[in-house]
């Protein structure tokens, strides 16, 4: 008897996939907070003064994707109603019982704290020359405190670097922990290995600061403001010293998996030259990771033009988010197309549609940008060039 | 000093908000959780009571043969005696709870018969099991053999 | 009578702290079940297979399918046909739709085959309920591993920790579903909807606890094995003759 979509044979209740798109999209929006707040983190802990034009910018990404991460988590659950049950009854055994608390912290804590610390005294600013409904909106956000003198503002500068501080160790938990819950599977030798949490953390780390730097590079055009090559040639250097460890660790994860070749080793090898030869071999190893690779360290060895630099730059940058999805989509999928029986494979059927379907994952990804644009209305990252 | 305080006192502020709201979620929590969770493991112990609320379907050969004395008799004594009788006749607790209302449908016999004696390489040799297509040839396997005492 | 805001916040807060301490108080001293019969602390449940006894004629399905209202195309418990070729590396197995109707006669009879019934295996050391962030799925005190279908959030992450394929998420309730061990039939004293129903015996209910169970007996008689023992689930479902071409 034949089931559509499956070849060989998996027990019967395998045939159909349990966790979808939207949970690919969550560790790769997870990723891109963790990236951008380490790139953020760069500048106000380890005093790379040259990417200080980005640390605003980071800062807003990391928040605009950390406001819209639980959303395709909920979209998910067969009862996002009692998602509230996490945090009555979390169970201390599931590394996914960490994730409300981890959630909290990381965006009370850490990244609101830092983000007002910040902003505050643009905020107080603003709050006085405003009107209307922005104004209230401003006095809002100054939690009813004005002062904004030098000496307080020293303190806010320091508060902020223990909170950075705080923070980085926050967002390896954050993203870390989604790594442990895949790599801590037993059930599933896809997942399960010790070197998941780095691989998801160092390929994350590369999400982000790609990310804000594409950012960036796209606000600078669109403002038609100069870029600051100097930034944008560190953070490439840091890019590529991070996708360098990145790549190594999927590389040794690769090798010895080939060479000690265990029970489930021909069935996965099946599986990546079939079902993921495109979103493994060509777009996230070829595409994703060799090509921006190249063109990043092509510019560590020799000199080119600002213009040229800028393009490899910009496609770099694109590649590599492609890139990163693409290694979630075979994580994440990619465990569930095998069956554990070794003997068969199925296939993922995407709906258009329905909640877990392509335009909600669509809508998701775009959600983001969306409060971006209201995050740097309100909050501005650049200093004003004209007088008000 | 009153005027260092000054300037670090802005920062109670979001730490109030933050106290603030785990007090609530603290209050909300106590309100909320389920009574007696944890009582023997990290769950409801209503689960339990919810599982075992199922209605039973298989009332099971020792309920059928209360009312059902002489097929009882002629079963024991043959190949099927270990047959459940809902294995053929399918879930019948409702009608031995009330007989009258919940009158069983005889199964289809030749569907019925094959599934377990059609002939196959993977069944135990000892099992009897016939080609149905030779065995019979079109004829109902209730014709020659009894369902409840099915030797000849 | 002219109440202060001073007044409301004093009597606000006076109920407040009422309200908190009973229901603190409640959650302790909690509700007492009724009285029962059937104690959990007696029993100690699990199965035992005998491979050999097998006919594949899918009894089992059908019944557990009847009994618990599983819905189509999902499967609390199911068959596999194996036929193993000398020679190959991979056995050929196949289980037409769980083996609901049995299997259509056509074995190949060059070939060593043989059928293996499949459920929970009821693990005692369950990476499934270990990961469920909420204590949604649990193994009971008399040793059965349930879910909670009013608690469960149908996050699926049980689904993935479990080695044996045995779970799946229920299309209309939304919650995750599994061979219960028919608790609401074993705990009146009836036996599994599967087990009553195999023709053969080839399935047997048992309860490790209970001295006169012949699964003591049978233990020390024959060869047993588990499914994948290298998980280390401290799997209770025992199977006899177990070839060792079976996943």
């Amino acid at each position: 008897m034949m089931i559509p979509g499956v070849d060989g044979f998996m027990y019967p209740n395998e045939v159909e996939l349990q966790w979808s798109l939207l949970i690919v999209l969550y560790p790769y929006i997870t990723g891109l907070v963790a990236g951008a707040f380490i790139l953020a983190s760069l500048e106000r802990v380890f005093k790379v003064e040259a990417v200080k034009p980005t640390y605003r910018l980071a800062l807003l990404t990391a928040l605009a994707f950390l406001l819209v991460a639980p959303l395709p988590l909920q979209l998910h659950l067969g009862h996002p109603e009692r998602s509230m049950e996490m945090y009555l009854t979390p169970h201390s055994s599931s590394a996914m019982a960490m994730f409300g608390f981890v959630y909290l912290w990381y965006l009370t804590v850490v990244l609101l704290l830092e983000v007002w610390l910040e902003f505050r005294a643009d905020i107080v600013r603003l709050s006085r020359t405003t009107k209307g409904l922005t104004r209230m909106i401003y006095r809002a956000l100054t939690l009813g405190s004005q002062n904004i003198s030098p000496a307080a503002r020293i303190i806010d500068d320091k508060v902020g670097y223990a909170v950075t501080v705080i923070g980085i160790p926050s967002a390896f938990l954050l993203h870390g922990y989604v790594g442990f819950i895949f790599g801590s599977i037993k059930a599933n030798p896809w997942w399960s290995t010790p070197l998941m949490p780095i691989v998801f953390l160092f390929s994350a780390m590369v999400s982000g600061i790609a990310a804000v730097m594409l950012l960036y590079i796209v606000a600078m055009k669109l403002k038609k403001r100069p870029i600051d090559m100097r930034c944008v040639d560190t953070i490439a250097k840091y890019l590529f010293y991070t996708f360098v460890i990145d790549f190594t660790l999927e590389m040794l994860d690769l090798i010895h998996r080939t060479y000690e070749a265990d029970e489930s080793f021909r069935s996965l090898d099946f599986m990546v030259h079939t079902r993921l030869m495109v979103s493994q071999i060509i777009l996230q190893i070829f595409l994703g990771t060799l090509v921006p690779l190249t063109l990043l360290a092509v510019n560590q060895l020799w000199r080119f033009s600002a213009a040229a630099r800028r393009a490899m730059y910009t496609t770099a940058c694109s590649l590599t988010l492609v890139g990163i999805f693409a290694m979630r989509w075979n994580v994440v999928i990619g465990g569930q197309l095998f069956s554990k029986s070794f003997l068969g494979y199925t296939s993922y059927k995407m709906d258009l549609v329905t909640r877990e379907g392509l335009l909600a994952a669509i809508g998701l990804m775009l959600l983001p940008f969306v409060i971006f644009v209201v995050l740097i209305k309100f909050l501005p990252p650049w200093p004003e060039r004209e007088t008000t | 000093m009153r005027r260092l305080l000054n300037e670090w006192v802005h920062l109670v502020r979001p730490a109030a908000v933050l106290i603030a709201a785990m007090g609530v979620f603290l209050i909300v929590r106590a309100a909320v959780i389920p009574k007696d969770f944890g009582k023997y493991g990290h769950y409801r112990p209503a689960a339990l009571d919810l599982v075992r609320s199922r209605p039973i379907g298989y009332a099971g050969q020792d309920t059928c043969v209360m009312c059902h004395d002489d097929q009882a008799k002629l079963r024991a004594s043959g190949k099927h005696a270990h047959v459940a009788c809902e294995a053929c006749h399918g879930p019948l607790a409702k009608h031995a709870d009330d007989p009258g209302a919940n009158i069983p449908k005889l199964p289809e016999v030749a569907d019925l018969c094959r599934r377990c004696h059609e002939k196959d390489a993977a069944k135990p040799k000892g099992f009897p099991q016939v080609v149905t297509a030779e065995h019979n040839s079109g004829v109902a396997c209730d014709s020659c053999h009894q369902p409840h005492n099915p030797h000849l | 009578m002219d109440i202060s805001r001073r007044d409301l916040f004093t009597i606000g807060g006076k109920l407040l702290m009422l309200a908190s301490v009973g229901a603190t108080l409640e959650q302790i001293t909690g509700a007492e079940a009724a009285p029962d019969a059937y104690k959990m602390a007696d029993h100690w449940w699990g199965m035992i297979i005998d491979v050999d006894k097998c006919i594949g004629c899918g009894n089992c399905v059908r019944a557990c399918s009847k009994e618990n209202g599983v819905p189509a195309g999902y499967f609390r418990t199911w068959v596999e046909r194996y036929q193993v070729e000398e020679g190959k590396e991979n056995p050929r197995v196949d289980s037409p739709n769980g083996a609901i109707d049995g299997f259509p006669a056509d074995t190949n009879p060059n070939l060593k085959s043989f059928f293996v019934p499949k459920l929970c295996n009821q693990c005692a050391d369950s990476p499934c309920v270990q990961v469920c962030p909420v204590g949604a799925t649990f193994i009971s005190p008399d040793g059965v591993v349930m879910v909670d279908e009013k608690y469960c959030l149908g996050c699926r992450y049980c689904v993935q920790a479990c080695p044996y394929g045995c779970r799946y998420l229920h299309p209309e309730t939304q919650t995750v579903d599994k061979c219960t061990l028919c608790y609401h039939r074993i705990t009146k004293g009836l036996t599994t909807a599967c087990c009553e129903n195999c023709p053969t015996g080839a399935r047997q209910l048992v309860d490790f606890k209970d001295p006169k169970d012949p699964v003591h007996e049978f233990l020390r008689q024959n060869k047993v094995q588990v499914l994948k023992p290298q998980m280390a689930t401290k799997a209770k479902v025992y199977y006899k003759d177990l070839d060792g071409s079976v996943r």
